[in-house]
């Protein structure tokens, strides 16, 4: 369980890095917002949202995770966490999949 | 009489498994199947052991893909359908069959400051070390290693990254950073910082779950972490 | 590099992952909002045009990202790809400028 969240948790940040780029060169075009929002509206482009989404979102828990093993006196629970941390990410998806 | 169906790794790094038959007996461990195939198969197979009973950890071998110590693996336990397939150590060389060479196993933890140094010698008083205090207290949770390398070869980045120290040798300098006696400690700092210390360590927590003692060197990692966090931002490392 | 740099770095990372984990919360609420009310773009401009309070936040977020990310990426090179060495610092210093020069334009784009 620790390994295949380890392993996530670095595939989703690789996955984001090289999304940034894109999304901060999209936002500074802003002025033709709309347009691309447009072209969002396609449901392989709404997949792909959610799919960052989820990604955020669990790079984000395995982080936490990583920060909790590293700062905070552990014992027992730390399988736990690698549970958790998969939870929380899988309950952003499905919030961020019932919002579109 | 059921028999098992064992595959061995035979060889060096190039070299090849084998498969043996084992004839099946109630309260079998793997290091009885092992002993068999040597003493009534093949002869010429090449493998450790020494107490037999799990006090030693020269019997740590790959039993179907993890570190185990085979003196203490039922074979009920682990032979899935009557299958057991044995390796030699991951992330060691092998030396022939499943003997791995333990050098730089041994070479990293010297090599991260593993070793008391103190002030005193034979002339001088005891140094008295409260067993209560907060310090004695996280050694004495890491200090029954006893060096099988189970640890380094579950280690995913002992596998990555040829140069880190790995979870053995960092445990040991964590009790040791935790010992009041040592003298060295600027140094075993020193030692443990940087891309090949403990800062490498990715808390995947393999060692954790697979060493043999119950010690969990991830924890002592994450101490080292802080602890050569806090020298460098002094500005001591 | 140093062991006393490798170790800053190590602390840099840490240090702006906390950041990042708040504005990543904030953010995350932020879209599902935006989404949910099925927000236009011209819709989202206005309440973010001249918004000096959220382009403060935006700006935070992009400098956290520009140390996270390059940092975070230097384990992945070095353990995949055994890209070690002068080089593959230069690199991604060079990606941790781009990442603050575009976020940069990023933020002035839907906050100026």
């Amino acid at each position: 369980m620790n390994r295949a969240l380890a392993a996530a948790h670095r595939l989703s940040g690789v996955a984001l890095a090289l999304f940034l780029p894109a999304h901060f060169w999209v936002l500074s075009h802003a002025l033709q917002l709309d347009a691309f929002i447009a072209w969002t509206e396609q449901p392989a482009v709404k997949f792909a949202e959610w799919g960052l989404v989820t990604l955020l979102a669990l790079h984000l828990a395995g982080g936490l995770r990583v920060l909790a093993l590293e700062l905070l006196p552990w014992r027992g629970w730390a399988k736990t966490l690698a549970a958790v941390a998969a939870a929380f990410a899988f309950a952003v998806g499905v919030a961020f999949a019932l919002a579109l | 009489m059921s028999m098992l169906r064992v595959r061995v790794w035979r060889g060096g790094a190039d070299g090849a498994f084998r498969e043996y038959e084992v004839p099946r007996r109630e309260s079998q461990t793997v290091l009885d199947v092992v002993t068999h195939i040597q003493r009534a198969i093949d002869p010429t197979l090449a493998y450790r052991y020494a107490c037999r009973v799990g006090m030693c950890g020269s019997c740590a071998m790959t039993v179907n893909g993890a570190p185990r110590w085979t003196c203490r693996t039922h074979v009920d336990k682990v032979a899935r359908d009557g299958r057991l397939a044995l390796a030699p150590l991951r992330n060691l060389p092998v030396v022939r069959d499943l003997v791995a060479d333990m050098s730089e196993f041994f070479d990293k933890w010297a090599a991260a400051q593993g070793r008391f140094r103190g002030a005193r010698s034979r002339r001088d008083d005891f140094e008295r070390v409260a067993p209560g205090s907060p310090e004695r207290r996280r050694a004495d949770v890491a200090i029954e290693c006893i060096g099988c390398a189970v640890c380094y070869a579950a280690c995913d980045v002992v596998a990555a990254n040829p140069g880190y120290l790995g979870p053995a040798a960092l445990n040991r300098a964590w009790t040791l950073v935790n010992d009041v006696r040592d003298t060295s400690q600027a140094d075993r700092l020193r030692a443990v910082a940087g891309d090949a210390g403990s800062l490498a360590c990715h808390s995947h927590l393999s060692c954790t779950e697979r060493c043999p003692k119950g010690i969990s060197p991830t924890a002592g990692i994450a101490g080292l972490k802080r602890a050569v966090a806090r020298a460098a931002l002094k500005g001591e490392l | 590099m140093s062991r006393r740099a490798e170790t800053l770095l190590w602390v840099a990372q840490r240090a702006s992952a906390a950041v990042l984990a708040l504005c990543v919360l904030v953010h995350l609420a932020t879209i599902v909002y935006a989404v949910r009310g099925g927000l236009t773009g011209a819709e989202i401009l206005s309440r973010t045009r001249g918004n000096v309070a959220w382009a403060a936040f935006y700006s935070v977020f992009v400098l956290a990202v520009a140390v996270h990310a390059p940092i975070g990426l230097r384990a992945v090179l070095a353990e995949w790809l055994g890209w070690r060495g002068a080089s593959r610092e230069v690199a991604l210093a060079a990606f941790a400028v781009a990442l603050a020069v575009l976020g940069a334009r990023a933020v002035l784009g839907v906050f100026g």
